[in-house]
C-alpha cells in the first residue's frame, strides 16, 4: 500500500483525462482502482484482457467478451488508464446544461451519437461501418437462449435488417442505426449513474 | 374451489374441538397434555381402568397425547394449502402480495372460529413467536442476502436503521402525546413514556412484510438493499428503546442519567449482537472444516449454530436478529466452500423452506388473532396513529436522505425516496412486541388494537398499491406502441452493455476496506476456516457451483447440441440474395414473443434475491457459461486447426470472428520479438500467480494465440512457440503451488525466466517443434483441467 504514492498518475495527466472525458470522478479513480480486480498492482502499467476477464460478472454477461473488446483500441492487447477512462466516459450521464452547449470544440464523448456509436461497434466488429446479417446473427445468438432454432433467428435477423435498411444494401449503416433508435431514450439507457 | 372450502371448514371444525386456552396470551402450557377436551369422541377409555373388563378394546383413541403436535401440523398444513390455493389463480399473486392473502385467509378462519365460539389455539404467544417463528425467517433473509451490495451500502443501512428508527419513534411518540392532551379523544391517561413505548413498537419496520411485498416489485438494487438492511438492523434500536421505555414507563420522571444509560445500552445491544453473530459464524465455519467424513449431518451445523447465536443473544437480551443475521453472513462464505455440493443444496433448500413456513404461519395467525382478540377501539387515537406513522416516515426519509446523499456513490433520487418511504411496512414483529407489553400499562388493549390496525393498513394498502405506483413512476417515459424488432434487440444490447460496465465499475467503491479485508481473509481466515485453503478466483468457484461435471456430460452426450454454432457458415452461403419478404403481423408478433421470452435478461442482481419463494435461478448463467466453455473446448480440439472453415465459423461466440482478429493481430505479432511480448506475458503471468486463477479463461486467450499462429505458423514459430509454451506451462503451474508470491516487482525477465523454469520442471512433455501443432492441442486437452473429469483437487506436490 505504501507504493501507491509513488505510482499515482501525474497531475497533468489527470487533468488531461478530466478534460477529455469530462469525468470528475477520475480524480478519485486511481485510489479506487489501486488494487481492484482490473488493475495490476503497479499503477502505470496497462490493463490487459485477462484483467477484465477476471471479473466474474462479465463472464456471465452474454456480451461480456465484446464489452471487454470495446475497451481495447483496434488491434491492441492493452489499454492504459487513459484509454480506459475514455471508453468509460461514453457512459457518463448527459447533464442538462451540456445539451445546450453548442460551442463545444469536439463532441463530448458521452453525446448521444457517441453512445450509439459505442453500441454500433459492439455489433460491427470488422469496422466496416455496416452491420451485416452475419454480425447481427452473431449478436442475436449471443443474446438469445439455446431454444431458438436457426431459422427463427434468421428470420428475426432478416426482419431487423428489413426494418432498418433504407438504402437496400442489406446491412445496417450507422445512420440507419441512429434513425431506427431515434425514439429511444438512449441517453438514459446508456448511462451509469455514478459516473459524473 | 367448493371442495376446498368444504375441506377448510371441516378442518376448522376439527380444530375447534380442541380446547384452546382462554384469552389471547396465555403462557404456553408447559408439558401441555393436561387439558381434557370437552367433547371426547366415541369410545374413549384412557387406559384400561377396570381389570374385570373382559374384552380387549379393539379401537381406542387417545387424543390428548398427540394433541399439540397434531394441531401444529394441521395448522401448518392449512396455511400451506392456502398458499397452494393462491397460485391456482395466477393473477392474484401479481397484484396482491402473499402476505395480504394469507392474512385474509386467517381473518376468515378466525371469523369461523369466533362464530363457533372457540378460542384460537394457544400457539401465537409471544414466546413462541420470538423463539420459534422469527428465527427461520431472519435466517432466510440473512443467508440469501447479497453481500457485496450490502457492504457497499452499509453506512446508509445503519444510518437509516438507527437514526431513522429513533426519528420515527420519538416523532410519533411526541405527536401522539400531543394528541392525547386533547380531551375529545379520551386518552389523557396515557403519559409520555407510554406513548413513546407505543411509538417504538409501531415504528419497527418489519422484514417479513417488506420482503414479501418487494419480491414482485422490481426496485433497483440500491433501494432494495437499503430497505432490507434497515429492516434487519433496526431491531437493535427497537429492542433498546422498547426495554428502556418499558422500564421507564412507570417512573414519573425521566432523568438524564437514564437517557445516557440508554445510549450505552444501545451500543451494547447492537455491537454485542454482531459480535456474537460473528463469533458463532466463525465457530461454525471452523467446525465444517472437519466434517468431511460426516457429510450427512453437515447442514445440521449451520442451523444449530445460527439458532444458538439467536438464543444466546436472547439470553443476554441483546439484539438477537442482528446476531443471527451476522452469523449467517459470516458463515455462508466459508461454509459453502467446506461442505459438499449436496449439503450446500440441502442447506439452501431447508433454509428457504423453514423461512417460508414461518412466514406463512405468522401472517396466517395474524389474521386469526385479529378477529379473536378483544379490541378496544378508539378511533381518534388509531387514525392519528396511522397518520403520524405515515407522515413521520416520509419526513424521516426525506431528511435523512438529504443528509446522507453526499456520502453515497449513487445518490437517492426522489423516486427512490418514495420507494423507501412507502415501503416501510409494519408487520409481525410489531405485533409480537405489542403482545409482550407488560400488563401494568393501562391501555394495553388499545395499543394492541392500534398496532393491529396499523399492520393491516400498511400491509394491505401499501402492499397492494406499491406495485402500481412504482410502475407508474418508472414508466413515465416509455412509449406504449409496439416497438420494432430493431428497438427491442438494440435496447437489450444496450442494457446488457450497461450492466456489464456497471459490473466492471462495481469494483470501485469502498475499495480500501474491502481490499484490506480480502487480504486478511486470504492470508489468515481462509487458512483456518477452510479445509483445503487454496486461493480461488470467484470464477472458478462459480464453475464449481454450477456443477461442472454435469455441464461436461451435457456437452458430451448431446454431442455439443447446446454448444453447436448455429451453422453460421451454412447460412452465410445460402443467403446471398435475400429477397425482401413480407412479414405478416402474426409473424411479427411471433418474433416479439420469441425475443421477449428467450432473450437473456439483464443480470438483475436483485432478482435472485428478491424472489423469496424460490432459490436463485441459475439456468441462464449456466447456459452462457456452458457456451463459453464449449467454444473454448472446441477451439482446443485438434481438428479445428486444420480446418480452413475455422476462420469463418465462430471460434467462440463472443470474441471477434477469426478473420478480422487475425488480420489485425498478425502484423503486430510479427513485429513482436520475445522481449516485446514480455510485458503482456509477465503481467498476466504475475496476475496469474494467485494460484489457479482462471485457468479456464486463460485458455481463451491462449486459444487466441494458437489461432493466430495457425496462420503464420512457419516464420514466427520461435517466439510464439515459446509464448504458447509459457502459457501452456502456466496451466498446470498453479496446481503446483509455486508459492512465493510473485507479486514483487521483479524485472520482467525474471518472471519470464521463472515461467520457463516451470516449463522445464514440468512432468509433461515440453512443447514440440512447429510441425506438431496438431499434437499440441491434444496435449492440451489432456492437461486441460476443463476436460478432465474434474475432481478439482489440485495436486500438491
Amino acid at each position: 500500500m505504501g507504493s501507491r504514492a509513488s505510482t499515482l498518475l501525474r497531475e497533468e495527466e489527470i487533468e488531461e483525462i478530466k478534460k477529455e472525458t469530462g469525468c470528475k470522478l477520475c480524480q478519485n479513480a486511481p485510489l479506487y482502482l489501486s488494487q481492484t480486480s482490473i488493475t495490476n498492482p503497479v499503477f502505470n502499467s496497462v490493463f490487459s484482457r485477462e484483467d477484465f476477464q477476471r471479473i466474474p460478472e462479465l463472464a456471465i454477461n452474454p456480451l461480456g467478451d465484446r464489452i471487454i473488446n470495446a475497451f481495447f483500441p483496434e488491434g491492441e492487447d492493452q489499454v492504459n488508464f487513459r484509454g480506459f477512462m475514455r471508453t468509460l466516459a461514453h457512459f457518463r450521464p448527459i447533464e442538462d446544461n451540456e445539451k445546450n452547449k453548442n460551442a463545444a470544440p469536439s463532441e463530448p464523448l458521452n453525446s448521444r451519437t457517441n453512445k450509439l456509436l459505442f453500441a454500433f461497434r459492439l455489433y460491427d466488429l470488422d469496422r466496416d461501418d455496416k452491420i451485416s446479417r452475419d454480425e447481427l446473427l452473431q449478436v442475436l445468438r449471443m443474446m438469445v437462449g439455446v431454444n431458438i432454432s436457426d431459422e427463427q433467428l434468421g428470420s428475426i435477423a432478416d426482419r431487423t435488417i428489413q426494418e432498418a435498411d433504407t438504402n437496400g444494401d442489406n446491412s445496417i449503416s450507422f445512420n440507419e442505426f441512429m434513425k431506427v433508435l431515434e425514439k429511444v431514450d438512449v441517453e438514459q439507457k446508456m448511462s451509469i449513474r455514478f459516473l459524473h | 374451489c367448493g371442495t376446498y372450502r368444504a375441506f377448510l371448514l371441516f378442518v376448522c371444525c376439527l380444530l375447534s374441538q380442541t380446547p384452546g386456552s382462554n384469552g389471547e396470551v396465555p403462557p404456553k402450557p408447559a408439558g401441555s397434555v393436561t387439558i381434557l377436551p370437552p367433547i371426547k369422541p366415541i369410545d374413549g377409555p384412557q387406559a384400561y381402568p377396570e381389570a374385570e373388563k373382559a374384552s380387549l378394546p379393539v379401537f381406542t383413541m387417545d387424543y390428548p397425547r398427540i394433541q399439540i403436535p397434531f394441531e401444529v401440523t394441521l395448522w401448518v398444513l392449512l396455511a400451506s394449502f392456502a398458499k397452494i390455493g393462491f397460485h391456482v389463480y395466477h393473477k392474484i399473486t401479481v397484484w396482491v402480495p402473499e402476505s395480504c392473502l394469507l392474512i385474509s385467509i386467517g381473518l376468515i378462519v378466525g371469523a369461523i372460529m369466533h362464530s363457533v365460539h372457540e378460542e384460537p389455539p394457544a400457539v401465537l404467544t409471544s414466546n413462541v413467536f420470538f423463539l420459534y417463528m422469527l428465527p427461520p425467517i431472519v435466517l432466510d433473509s440473512g443467508y440469501f442476502m447479497p453481500t457485496r451490495p450490502f457492504f457497499e451500502n452499509i453506512g446508509t443501512v445503519l444510518w437509516f436503521a438507527v437514526v431513522g428508527t429513533l426519528w420515527n419513534s420519538i416523532g410519533i411518540g411526541m405527536s401522539l402525546f400531543a394528541i392525547c392532551q386533547i380531551e375529545a379523544f379520551g386518552v389523557q391517561d396515557i403519559n409520555l413514556q407510554e406513548n413513546l413505548l407505543f411509538a417504538t413498537i409501531i415504528s419497527a419496520v418489519d422484514p417479513v412484510a417488506v420482503l414479501n411485498v418487494f419480491e414482485d416489485v422490481s426496485v433497483n438494487e440500491q433501494l432494495y438493499i437499503v430497505v432490507f438492511g434497515e429492516c434487519l438492523f433496526n431491531d437493535a434500536v427497537t429492542v433498546v428503546l422498547y426495554n428502556m421505555f418499558t422500564f421507564v414507563a412507570d417512573m414519573p420522571v425521566v432523568e438524564p442519567v437514564d437517557v445516557f444509560l440508554g445510549v450505552a445500552r444501545f451500543f451494547v445491544v447492537g455491537i454485542g449482537g454482531m459480535a456474537f453473530g460473528i463469533l458463532f459464524g466463525f465457530v461454525s465455519a471452523f467446525t465444517t472444516r472437519f466434517t468431511s467424513k460426516v457429510r450427512e449431518i453437515e447442514p445440521l451445523f449451520i442451523f444449530m449454530y445460527s439458532y444458538l447465536a439467536y438464543l444466546v443473544a436472547e439470553l443476554f437480551a441483546i439484539s438477537s436478529i442482528m446476531a443471527i443475521v451476522t452469523c449467517s453472513l459470516t458463515m455462508k462464505y466459508y461454509v459453502e466452500e467446506n461442505v459438499s455440493q449436496r449439503s450446500c443444496t440441502t442447506i439452501r433448500h431447508v433454509v428457504k423452506m423453514l423461512g417460508s413456513i414461518s412466514e406463512t404461519l405468522i401472517f396466517f395467525f395474524l389474521g386469526v388473532v385479529t378477529i379473536t382478540t378483544e379490541h378496544e377501539f378508539n378511533w381518534g387515537y388509531i387514525l392519528f396513529t396511522l397518520l403520524f406513522a405515515f407522515v413521520w416516515r416520509g419526513l424521516g426519509v426525506l431528511v435523512l436522505t438529504q443528509i446522507i446523499n453526499p456520502f453515497r456513490t449513487i445518490p437517492f433520487n426522489l423516486k427512490d425516496q418514495f420507494g423507501l418511504a412507502y415501503g416501510g411496512l409494519r408487520g409481525a414483529v410489531s405485533f409480537a412486541l405489542a403482545f409482550t407489553l407488560p400488563d401494568n400499562i393501562g391501555r394495553k388493549q388499545l395499543f394492541i388494537t392500534a398496532t393491529i390496525a396499523i399492520i393491516l393498513f400498511t400491509v394491505f394498502l401499501q402492499g397492494i398499491s406499491i406495485r402500481p405506483l412504482i410502475e407508474f413512476i418508472n414508466v413515465r417515459r416509455t412509449n406504449r406502441n409496439l416497438e420494432t424488432i430493431n428497438v427491442e434487440v438494440h435496447c437489450r444490447l444496450m442494457e446488457h452493455t450497461v450492466a456489464g460496465i456497471e459490473d466492471l465499475c462495481g469494483q470501485w467503491s469502498h475499495f480500501y476496506w474491502k481490499d484490506k479485508f480480502l487480504k486478511f481473509n486470504t492470508r489468515i481466515l481462509r487458512k483456518i476456516l477452510i479445509r483445503d485453503s487454496r486461493a480461488e478466483s470467484s470464477i472458478v468457484a462459480l464453475y464449481k457451483k454450477l456443477e461442472l461435471q454435469n455441464a461436461m456430460e451435457i456437452l458430451d452426450t448431446v454431442a455439443g447440441d447446446i454448444s453447436a454454432a448455429p451453422s453460421i457458415v451454412s447460412l452465410y452461403d445460402e443467403k446471398k440474395n435475400p429477397k425482401p419478404k413480407a412479414y405478416l403481423a402474426g409473424d411479427l408478433r411471433n418474433m416479439h414473443d420469441i425475443l421477449s421470452k428467450n432473450m437473456y435478461n439483464i443480470r438483475q442482481r436483485t432478482v435472485a434475491f428478491t424472489s423469496k419463494y424460490s432459490l436463485p435461478n441459475d439456468r441462464h448463467t449456466k447456459e452462457i457459461l456452458i457456451r463459453r466453455h464449449a467454444s473454448i473446448r472446441r477451439s482446443l480440439r485438434p481438428g479445428s486447426f486444420q480446418n480452413s472453415n475455422v476462420s469463418k465459423s465462430q471460434k467462440y461466440y463472443s470474441l471477434p470472428a477469426g478473420q478480422s482478429l487475425e488480420s489485425r493481430f498478425s502484423p503486430r505479432r510479427l513485429t513482436q520479438t520475445g522481449k516485446d511480448c514480455n510485458p503482456t506475458r509477465s503481467s498476466s503471468s504475475r496476475a496469474m500467480m494467485p494460484l489457479k486463477r482462471l485457468d479456464t479463461l486463460k485458455e481463451a486467450v491462449s486459444v487466441d494465440m494458437l489461432n493466430e499462429n495457425k496462420e503464420d505458423s512457419g516464420s514466427r514459430a520461435g517466439t510464439t512457440r515459446s509464448n504458447s509454451s509459457s502459457r501452456d506451462s502456466r496451466l498446470p503451474a498453479p496446481r503446483r503451488q509455486l508459492s512465493p508470491p510473485r507479486e514483487e516487482d521483479n524485472g520482467f525477465s525474471d518472471n519470464l525466466i521463472n515461467v520457463h523454469h516451470e516449463a522445464e520442471e514440468e512432468d509433461h512433455p515440453s512443447p514440440s517443434p512447429p510441425p506438431a501443432w496438431a499434437a499440441e492441442p491434444r496435449d492440451n486437452a489432456n492437461r486441460n483441467p476443463l476436460l478432465r473429469r474434474p475432481q478439482w483437487n489440485p495436486k500438491k506436490t
